[in-house]
């Protein structure tokens, strides 16, 4: 066995007592452990809100089936959707940033490491407690359960009179604590791209997948503090008497929505932009071509980030604004449509004219770009505000938006884990059990969702429990369904594959994709330190200049 | 590995094939049908948002070739194959024309979608009503539906008669909407794009049938337990049939002797704490009216068929047809049920 491979790895780890191990992961600071425990965790959250979504299926595959109650599926499908935004997206991202962030501008480590590690454990503990309701919901007036009212909680389903017993209240406050860890680590993120670049990195020579972290970061911390307000706010309405939203009494229901999408849109993107930073990546390094266009990749996404804080009442249109305010809002939307247009051009770019190699990452990077073409489309659809009162809470919303959160964002994290699994464990992922993962999860995913648009253009709106016969919806439904079994299997083959290859996977070398960044510089996995000698960079693939004397990036740039 | 290229034109034609099906107007139909498919819109606004649906669909259409065949192309042309040498292919960094053309045919296509989507918007939105319009009241409850006719005094639930609109004369329907508890949204696919009925604020809609028939729809705004059974039924008809259906509706509840026994047990026990019967001492507003209970086709909101069999399981124990729902089980002893069922029947 090489010597790089003992470092940090779960072979050298497992050599340790289980509590000594335990203890370490408890009392750790270190940026990378604390983005593989984000990763882990929110892969954990993935599998139970992943089987929740698997039981909503089943219910709806037939019609008036009686597999689970009311209740119990309005549970499951606000479960899952909190829990995959809150508690999968956003700390599977912060894993990433984490763990990449630091690597990538040659420090060694985020520049608050005690801070990186409060961050985690608040998301953590956040994410129990949504889950702890299942037990305690009841409160003390022994009504409800785990929270029931939908992710985006629309007052005043909210209110006391409505949610009876403390689900929503755990609801609100778990989301408050996750919410925490999210800004703490965003803070982190910015001061470390912002202090603890090496020598000679620029910011225009950061790897793009830094830029968009960097944005990401500084979307959270303006997004999440407006939900986190309109989340006291309920708080007090429960249990201080207040009446914000409390329509009884002359509060407002749509001011609600007003403070959860001004969070809510911007989170969209606080989740895809980070799909967006891995491809910006893995697309160059397995098309053998620098990313196309890099300032203008960059200027892209902060005019993204900018206008995402301009478009929250699309998901309004349906609720009774004058025809000058979902005009506004109809063209910001659309606007949006034309720097993530050019992303898409870019990266078309990038790998026209290359030498594209189908490694997994690269499979699942193809399959982001056709799947987040047509999320992208269907979006325009929704921005044409009379179209969106047809399409707006019907399951051609529900395909639109998994379109964009499975196709474009998991599929990229997939890309993410293949490519970067290397890198953390030392080992490769196995290539052929990889690739049951991509083709089932690929076949499930669009059997699944595809026929999720017709069945929105059929009439059928989200969020119901069950369906008559003769709406025309059986058969799109009953395909929905049996593409979970594939999603499943494909689900299955990763975690098997994650499990496997951490002991038996084959050795991965520092470089296994001979890449450009300052990753693939050091050791993997990486020591503590990360670098005996901090970097020095002349150009944005320091690891390109230092194959290709002959030819150096940093003459071009 | 052509097959992930292969697929992307499979996934392709089955969008597009699927697209043709649903918009092609082959298929328009002339009279409703509970597929309530948006595009084959039966009235003026629904009309208005098909036309310039299938203008966006167009333009997506054309979009999705484009970029997905560049796409297909680039994945297939420049594949790495065994015999390729191991050299790196040039280095290219970018192209400000390139960048320019990609900037600037999509600002062109915004504003061309923009423009004929504000147009619509305000077509929509912007509509007066006619003198002679039909002004309903619809309050949204926790899981039925409120129909109020402040001109014409009748109250009813969960199924909106109204008249049909032709080119002779034009007789839209104006919905003011309202809710008693939570917010909900009005949805009936064929007729007009879905409008939130919103607690403590008061939304304007308005449709246009163009055939007579049964509509179907849903809520379409999650509201509790059972968001699911809250069915919407418009109910178009020809112009002298609902002059017939209004005047039927006005006529005071039948009080047919036979029945005086259910009627007693009726008034004795807590039903008119939530349900209304117009002209006597039932005056409950939780519920819904149930005046002419027997003049419509459904219960619980479209739950199940409005029948002699199902309307004495639904009195004995709604929990069992629409669990959750706010009506509870009154305990009530065979006699008594076979009673107020008896009385409920001559509700015609």
């Amino acid at each position: 066995m090489a010597t790089h491979d003992l470092a940090l790895s779960p072979a050298a780890a497992t050599s340790l007592p289980f509590t000594a191990r335990l203890h370490e992961l408890v009392v750790t600071v270190d940026h990378k452990k604390l983005g593989l425990m984000y990763i882990g965790a929110g892969l954990v959250f993935f599998v139970v809100a992943g089987s929740m979504a698997s039981l909503i299926r089943m219910q709806l595959a037939l019609p008036n089936n009686d597999f689970i109650g009311p209740d119990t599926f309005n549970r499951f499908f606000t479960m899952h959707g909190t829990a995959m935004v809150f508690l999968v997206g956003m700390p599977i991202i912060a894993g990433l940033m984490n763990y990449l962030v630091p690597l990538m501008i040659g420090a060694r480590d985020m520049a608050f490491p005690r801070l990186n590690a409060f961050g985690f454990w608040m998301f953590l503990f956040g994410g129990l407690l949504l889950y702890f309701s299942y037990l305690a919901g009841p409160g003390l007036s022994g009504a409800g359960s785990a929270p029931d009212v939908g992710w985006f909680a629309y007052s005043p389903l909210t209110g006391r009179a409505f949610s009876r017993g403390s689900s929503t209240d755990y609801w609100i406050l778990s989301l408050l604590v996750s919410s925490v860890g999210s800004i703490v680590s965003a803070i982190n993120v910015i001061a470390t791209v912002v202090c603890l670049r090496c020598k000679g990195m620029t910011l225009m020579r950061m790897p793009l997948f830094v830029w968009l972290m960097l944005v990401v970061a500084a979307m959270i911390i303006l997004a999440l503090p407006p939900l986190s307000a309109a989340q006291i706010m309920l708080l007090l309405d429960r249990f201080l008497g207040a009446r914000f939203f409390d329509t009884q009494a002359g509060g407002s229901a749509v001011l609600w929505q007003h403070f959860f999408w001004i969070f809510g849109h911007p989170e969209v993107y606080v989740l895809i932009i980070p799909g967006f930073a891995c491809a910006s990546e893995i697309i160059p390094v397995f098309s053998r071509k620098p990313i196309f266009g890099y300032p203008i990749m960059v200027g892209a996404t902060v005019t993204i980030a900018f206008i995402s804080f301009g478009v929250w009442a699309h998901h309004m249109f349906a609720v009774g604004m004058s025809a000058t305010t979902n005009t506004f809002f109809a063209l910001s939307t659309m606007l949006v449509g034309v720097p993530t247009g050019i992303k898409i051009f870019n990266w078309l770019g990038t790998m026209y004219g290359g030498q594209i190699r189908f490694e997994l990452p690269m499979l699942f990077c193809i399959a982001f770009l056709f799947q987040f073409l047509i999320a992208g489309l269907t979006g325009i659809m929704l921005a044409v505000a009379p179209f969106d009162w047809q399409l707006s809470d019907s399951y051609f919303v529900v395909a639109h938006f998994h379109y964009v959160l499975i196709g474009g964002l998991l599929f990229t994290i997939f890309a993410a884990i293949y490519y970067w699994y290397p890198k953390a464990m030392g080992r490769m992922l196995n290539k052929k059990l990889g690739l049951w993962h991509f083709w089932l999860f690929l076949i499930g995913f669009h059997l699944t969702f595809g026929p999720q648009h017709i069945s929105g253009i059929l009439g059928m709106p989200r969020r119901i429990y069950t369906y008559d016969p003769g709406r025309g919806w059986e058969i799109y439904n009953m395909i929905s369904s049996i593409g979970v079994i594939f999603q499943a299997a494909g689900v299955l083959c990763l975690v098997a594959n994650l499990l496997w290859s951490a002991r038996r996977g084959k050795p991965a070398g520092d470089d296994p994709w001979d890449a450009w960044t300052l990753e693939w510089a050091t050791t993997s996995p990486p020591p503590d330190y990360n670098f005996e000698t901090l970097p020095e960079v002349r150009s944005r693939r320091p690891l390109w200049d230092l194959k290709h004397p002959e030819d150096p990036d940093w003459k071009y740039e | 590995m052509k097959t992930s290229s292969r697929r992307a034109i499979g996934n392709a034609s089955f969008f597009l094939i699927a697209t043709t099906f649903l918009v092609s107007p082959g298929f328009a139909a002339d009279a409703p049908t509970t597929v309530t498919n948006i595009f084959r819109p039966l009235s003026t606004p629904a009309q208005a948002i098909h036309e310039v649906s299938l203008l966006v669909l167009a333009i997506c259409g054309g979009i999705f070739l484009v970029v997905g065949g560049l796409l297909a192309y680039t994945v297939v042309r420049f594949r790495h194959r065994p015999g390729d040498d191991e050299r790196e292919p040039p280095q290219i960094y970018g192209s400000n024309q390139l960048e320019f053309a990609w900037t600037v045919i999509p600002i062109v296509t915004v504003f061309v979608l923009f423009l004929a989507t504000a147009r619509t918007i305000y077509d929509v939105q912007g509509a007066a009503p006619p003198a002679d319009a039909l002004n309903v009241t619809v309050v949204g409850h926790q899981w039925w539906w409120e129909i109020r006719y402040p001109e014409l005094g009748i109250v009813t639930a969960n199924e909106l008669h109204v008249p049909v609109s032709d080119a002779g004369k034009r007789r839209p329907t104006f919905l003011k909407l309202e809710s008693a508890d939570v917010a909900h949204s009005f949805w009936v696919p064929q007729l007009a794009g879905k409008t939130d009925v919103i607690p403590n604020r008061r939304n304007l809609m308005w449709i246009e049938p163009i055939q007579p028939g049964t509509y179907v729809g849903n809520c379409a705004e999650y509201c509790g337990t059972q968001h699911a059974r809250m069915l919407l039924r418009v109910i178009v008809h020809p112009a002298e049939d609902f002059d017939k259906w209004t005047t039927a509706q006005r006529q005071p509840p039948v009080d047919d002797p036979q029945a005086r026994a259910g009627r007693d047990v009726f008034f004795a026990t807590a039903c008119i704490n939530c349900h209304a019967i117009r002209g006597t001492k039932a005056m409950g507003t939780f519920g819904p009216d149930l005046t002419h209970l027997m003049s419509r086709e459904t219960l619980g909101a479209g739950t199940v068929p409005n029948t002699a069999e199902k309307l004495r399981t639904w009195v004995r124990d709604p929990q069992t047809i629409k669990e959750g729902c706010n009506m509870p089980n009154m305990q009530l002893t065979d006699d008594e049920l076979n009673q107020i069922v008896a009385y409920l029947l001559t509700l015609k």
